[in-house]
């Protein structure tokens, strides 16, 4: 085993993923269409705050960190950061994003270094995740005419932000492009079965979005840290 | 052990050694069984108290979750939505305790969403700041306990078990909020005064929360007759009261009530009169959230209609495809 320092940049872009998922899926808590799914997706909020606060301790102070960095500073890809929308929204969101994590995870995982623990600890809640977001795009795909529209519908609106999800990250051990073609395997899968078309790919959309990881953010993300930090930053040194 | 009758046969017909078994096992403080045979008005209060606990406890996710958002820390935000998920499990078992007694969630939900049936009228108060997280954790989380606790001793079995379970995680949010409420108290100027200000709006709400007084309970006696219920509103407020009064002067707050005072004859705190009125008025629809939480139900519930659709839709296809391979093979 090597000691290696903490890689920032790495541990902060997978822990900004984490945090403002989670976040997101927090905003559905009391909103949800039955409560099992109250249940549920309460559930992967916690798992990825958990994530996030794991990685966060990783680089210094958990809150400092998610309370009083701004908007540029923030290295999440812009597919978590995407507004809820209808349900089938969320599921999109919610596939696309857990199969990469899973792949991702599972890498790390078995890689060496500071965030395989991580890793280790995360694969079996990503996999929770991926089994949710599967089963619902199934039923969602398969279900009537108006909710395989609606999966459709989401599907093609965030495909333009997958891309940006196989961009290389500094100092994570694993390349993210080499993740692509298993990513392209389980999501196109899960698609045809659910008796939908993929997206045209990323590389034939007119305009491929992904800045995430450099602090390029999308216009809702503002408002949302807006919110997530207003009280922290009104209490400047107060604990909680 | 009864045979019950088919669903629906006219209980005033029940042969007298049916009626005289159930009196003898709620005597004995047995427990009532979902096959056994009961009174129907037995069964018809418990379906009316089931479901509007099932009801508050969705409801109750509404204030709560009104602060996941803009929890101050990580560690406050992880709390809280582990506390509001257990919440909805908590609607989870009594709606399936309450489904043992012959009615449907989905009934039940319609009748919530409808107004013919209630909730706790404490989830009509707003939450306002930070702190009021907290003074929902130690007073109302604390009342519930305070009503709760006898009820994993009712007769039915299906509502006492459910009971069990639901104590547990909320004694421990309770701890989780009167934490949260003595880190404020101790912390700058401001989060004390945070946390004093919504002691002082929920003080009085929270002991609405144990009912009307005994004189003027509609069901009480009937419901103490059948085991039901264990104690009386004002005593379990007296009760409640007695518990609080030490605990604010732990935390360091006081309590909005010039009148409290310590009875050194009764050995318990004398109390100030209840506004019977406000509470009239949040029964009649008239609180300061009442809408705002049934359209936030209602709402959600008719955005989800499509996402339910699609999941039956779905069942129903792949129903058959089991059953055709199960018949090929």
């Amino acid at each position: 085993m090597t000691t290696t320092t903490v890689p920032t940049t790495a541990a902060l872009s997978l822990a900004d993923d984490a945090l403002v998922l989670s976040h997101r899926l927090g905003e559905w808590i009391g909103h949800a269409p039955v409560l099992e799914e109250e249940v549920a997706l309460a559930n992967i909020a916690l798992d990825l705050l958990g994530q996030a606060r794991f990685l966060y301790s990783m680089v210094g102070d958990e809150d400092e960190l998610a309370y009083r960095r701004e908007e540029r500073a923030f290295l999440n890809v812009q597919l978590v950061e995407q507004t809820n929308g209808d349900f089938a929204a969320t599921i999109a969101r919610q596939l696309y994003f857990s199969c990469y994590q899973g792949l991702l995870y599972g890498e790390l995982a078995a890689a060496d270094g500071e965030l395989a623990a991580l890793a280790a600890r995360a694969v079996k809640e990503v996999a929770y995740h991926q089994d949710h977001a599967v089963q619902w795009t199934l039923r969602l795909g398969d279900g009537t005419p108006e909710s395989r529209t609606r999966m459709q519908d989401a599907l093609n609106a965030l495909w333009r932000y997958t891309g940006e999800l196989f961009t290389p990250v500094e100092g994570l051990p694993v390349d993210p492009a080499a993740l692509r073609d298993r990513w392209l395997d389980v999501v196109g899968g899960v698609i045809r079965q659910a008796t939908l078309t993929m997206p045209d790919g990323p590389d034939h959309t007119p305009w491929a979005a992904g800045a995430g990881r450099q602090g390029i953010h999308t216009e809702p993300f503002g408002r949302m840290l807006a919110e997530m930090q207003h009280l922290h930053r009104a209490h400047p040194g107060a604990s909680w | 052990m009864t045979t019950a009758p088919a669903a629906g046969a006219a209980n005033e017909t029940a042969p007298a050694e049916l009626v005289a078994e159930f009196d003898a096992v709620v005597a004995a403080d047995g427990r009532i069984e979902p096959r056994d045979w009961m009174p129907d008005a037995y069964r018809a209060t418990l379906i009316r108290q089931i479901a509007q606990h099932a009801h508050s406890e969705i409801i109750g996710m509404q204030p709560e979750a009104n602060w996941i958002t803009r929890a101050p820390s990580l560690r406050r935000k992880a709390i809280l939505i582990a506390k509001v998920q257990d919440e909805a499990g908590h609607g989870l078992y009594l709606y399936g305790a309450a489904e043992t007694l012959g009615v449907s969630r989905a009934e039940l939900l319609d009748k919530l969403h409808s107004g013919r049936q209630r909730y706790s009228s404490i989830f009509n108060y707003p939450t306002l700041t930070w702190a009021d997280v907290g003074a929902i954790g130690w007073l109302v989380d604390g009342a519930a306990i305070t009503n709760q606790v006898p009820l994993c001793r009712c007769s039915y079995g299906p509502y006492a078990r459910a009971m069990v379970r639901v104590c547990k995680e909320e004694s421990f949010h309770q701890r989780q909020g009167y934490e949260l409420l003595y880190t404020l108290s101790h912390g700058t100027e401001e989060q004390h005064a945070m946390a004093q200000d919504a002691v002082n709006r929920w003080w009085w709400p929270s002991l609405m929360m144990f009912g009307p007084p005994d004189d003027e309970s509609a069901h009480s006696a009937q419901s103490m007759a059948w085991r039901i219920k264990r104690h009386s509103n004002d005593e379990l407020r007296q009760r409640f009261v007695d518990i609080c009064v030490p605990q604010a002067e732990a935390l360091g707050l006081t309590l909005p009530d010039p009148d409290l005072r310590w009875n050194e004859e009764r050995g318990r705190w004398d109390f100030g009169e209840i506004d019977w009125e406000e509470f009239q008025q949040v029964l009649r629809g008239n609180g300061p959230c009442n809408e705002q939480r049934l359209t936030q139900r209602r709402t959600a519930h008719e955005d989800g209609a499509w996402v339910r659709e699609a999941a039956a839709a779905y069942a129903a296809k792949h129903q058959t495809d089991t059953g055709r391979e199960a018949t090929a093979v």
